[in-house]
């Protein structure tokens, strides 16, 4: 599905704002969002999707949305909240000794407002790094965060990880891109 | 010169009735025996057919260490060459997958081949006038495998002219895949959706061994599945589960369940567990897939396919199944230390499309490098190749429920627990390593 299509598929829903939101605080959202991440405040991470969020890691490039198709991410709030409470529990054997992430983010761009002024689409270009003692993987990708305004606060419906090697052999990668 | 290779009594030794050396999995001349004796001789899977729908298309893969191209030929029949050219022996075909038109052509001489490997052209050919070349290997082309075999569309090739019948390896092992294709109301299945592609830092036969292990879900998996189930437990009985919950819950299931599923040895290594039931016995009904089943077979062959719960199936050393769900695990040794588990997905076709959404979603959850089942699997095999480092125990035990009949026969049915699988396997590993491979 096109990022066009996931914003009038919503449009309806949302009420319109009668406050434009500025590109700066899409911006700061979208830093803010991977600083969560980094700080491993997941719980917070976790409040910024909507009910219907989705975080979605594609398997292929160009691979159209939906559950027909492997992903290497496609998780609703619940299995967000498997991986979340799996990470915390003293018998998560993978993490016995932690891992540790940092995002690296180039500028986000906005790249689509919807007419209503309450869904918004970015697209940022991300370096991350995951790493477990001695062991460090690097990745390169590109982040789309599909935001919509919920009152005066926005939310992440979908925040899309396009992985620039989603076709590679990989190791376990353990956190949250 | 190495330990083992002039020594097969050396390499017996290391696989008693009820435990293994640990060299089996640490030992990089053993590795390089297993691509010379075990791997050439087994029926190793390429892929599916499905993968290679019309004349021409192709798949390159790498095997055992050997370059391959599986190819539909102009005739229709699937042929698996040995991807090196002739001449000077470049890798004809680089891309992972395609349509070849007719022709694979060398990207360094120009050298082109047929479908089924046969030289077609060489540029400037009265360069070879007077020589031998007509008589030499190089005008034979690309070699092809003589020994590949089709099973409801699981291509299988064994590199060695020496070994076992297609039946004979695999015998009523088949059953499993026979199963699988059978939930399809055509009887067919579609490789589809992708494939993830899983590097493991461990030896390639603690995933093998693994897949029949009934004895680790309910430890290295408590912090997926138990979480899962955790956050699902006040839910009334009654509520719909969602997918997620139905797949990931009976990971944590108790011994007495594991134990009483059930385990099916057969010769030469091949296994399955979920013999009576499985963890994917109580998925809910489609019903409008129940229907077309009823439609295609008949209400007393339906159920009997739907009946079948088989949990993971072991086409050793290369392969295993999940026909329940419809996955596969395909693995391929890289190193001693290192192997890539790839995982692909089937449609059945003309069933409804939940199925495969169905298969997706369980493939994503437990095979995908980014899988919290996966995470906890794949740190204990490597905890393992390190372990085993430590002197003072040279021995992996292989004792539960080991009985000494099993020296006359080990095919048979079992209680899932039994390590009988694992011991399976190695009885086939060293009739393989022990066996000294003819010149070269």
């Amino acid at each position: 599905m096109s990022d066009a299509k996931v914003i009038d598929r919503a449009a309806t829903d949302e009420a319109m704002s009668d406050r434009a939101v500025t590109d700066e605080a899409l911006v700061d959202f979208v830093y803010h969002e991977a600083r969560l991440i980094d700080e491993k405040r997941l719980d917070e991470w976790y409040e910024l999707f909507t009910e219907d969020g989705l975080y979605w890691m594609p398997l292929t490039r160009g691979q159209p949305e939906g559950p027909a198709h492997t992903s290497l991410f496609y998780e609703d709030r619940l299995l967000l909240q498997v991986r979340i409470q799996r990470l915390r529990n003293p018998n998560s054997f993978s993490q016995s000794e932690p891992s540790w992430c940092q995002h690296v983010l180039q500028a986000p761009r906005v790249q689509t407002r919807s007419p209503c002024g309450s869904r918004f689409v970015l697209r940022t270009p991300f370096f991350y790094a995951e790493s477990q003692r001695d062991q460090q993987q690097i990745y390169a990708g590109v982040a789309w965060h599909h935001l919509v305004l919920r009152g005066e606060a926005l939310r992440l419906r979908m925040k899309k990880v396009e992985l620039l090697n989603c076709d590679a052999a990989l190791p376990s990668i353990q956190l949250f891109l | 010169m190495g330990r083992y290779r002039e020594d097969p009594a050396r390499i017996r030794s290391l696989v008693q009735p009820d435990r293994v050396h640990r060299d089996v999995y640490l030992d990089p001349e053993l590795f390089e025996l297993e691509m010379r004796r075990l791997w050439p001789r087994a029926w190793i899977y390429v892929g599916h057919d499905s993968q290679v729908p019309k004349a021409g298309d192709y798949l390159t893969v790498e095997i055992a260490q050997q370059p391959l191209v599986m190819v539909r030929g102009t005739d229709g029949a699937v042929h698996v060459l040995f991807n090196r050219c002739a001449h000077k022996g470049s890798r004809v075909v680089s891309a992972t997958s395609g349509n070849c038109r007719g022709q694979f052509r060398c990207p360094y001489h120009g050298w082109t081949y047929r479908c089924d490997g046969s030289l077609r052209t060489v540029p400037l050919k009265s360069g070879y006038a007077g020589t031998a070349f007509q008589e030499s290997s190089a005008a034979q082309g690309m070699t092809r495998i003589a020994n590949v075999a089709i099973h409801r569309g699981f291509v299988f090739a064994r590199f060695s002219d020496q070994g076992l019948s297609f039946e004979e390896y695999f015998g009523e092992s088949l059953t499993s895949i026979d199963n699988m294709a059978d939930r399809s109301p055509a009887g067919r299945l579609e490789v589809t959706g992708g494939v993830l592609r899983y590097l493991h830092q461990c030896n390639w036969k603690m995933f093998i061994e693994n897949l029949n292990d009934t004895m680790h879900p309910m430890v290295a998996h408590e912090s997926s599945a138990g979480t899962a189930r955790d956050l699902w437990k006040d839910q009334p009985p009654d509520a719909p589960k969602p997918m997620v919950i139905e797949q990931f819950v009976p990971f944590v299931s108790n011994y007495d369940f594991f134990d009483r599923m059930g385990v099916k040895i057969y010769d030469h290594g091949h296994s399955y567990t979920g013999v009576h039931f499985s963890i994917h016995s109580k998925y809910a009904g489609i019903p409008e897939y129940e229907a077309r089943m009823v439609q295609a077979y008949g209400e007393e062959r339906a159920h009997a396919i739907l009946a079948e719960s088989r949990h993971n199936t072991v086409y050793y050393p290369s392969l295993t199944i999940k026909g329940a769900i419809q996955t596969i695990r395909v693995v391929r040794p890289l190193a001693v230390d290192r192997t890539l588990i790839e995982s692909y997905t089937l449609r059945l076709v003309d069933a409804p499309e939940a199925l495969l959404e169905r298969s997706v979603m369980y493939t994503r959850l437990i095979n995908a490098p980014t899988s919290v089942v996966g995470h906890d699997d794949m740190h204990c095999y490597g905890a393992i190749q390190q372990g085993l480092a430590a002197r003072g125990n040279e021995w992996v035990s292989l004792h539960r429920n080991h009985t000494p009949a099993e020296a006359d026969q080990i095919a048979g049915s079992y209680n899932g627990t039994s390590e009988v699988s694992m011991r399976g396997q190695f009885r086939a590993w060293a009739s393989a390593l022990a066996e000294v491979e003819e010149q070269p």
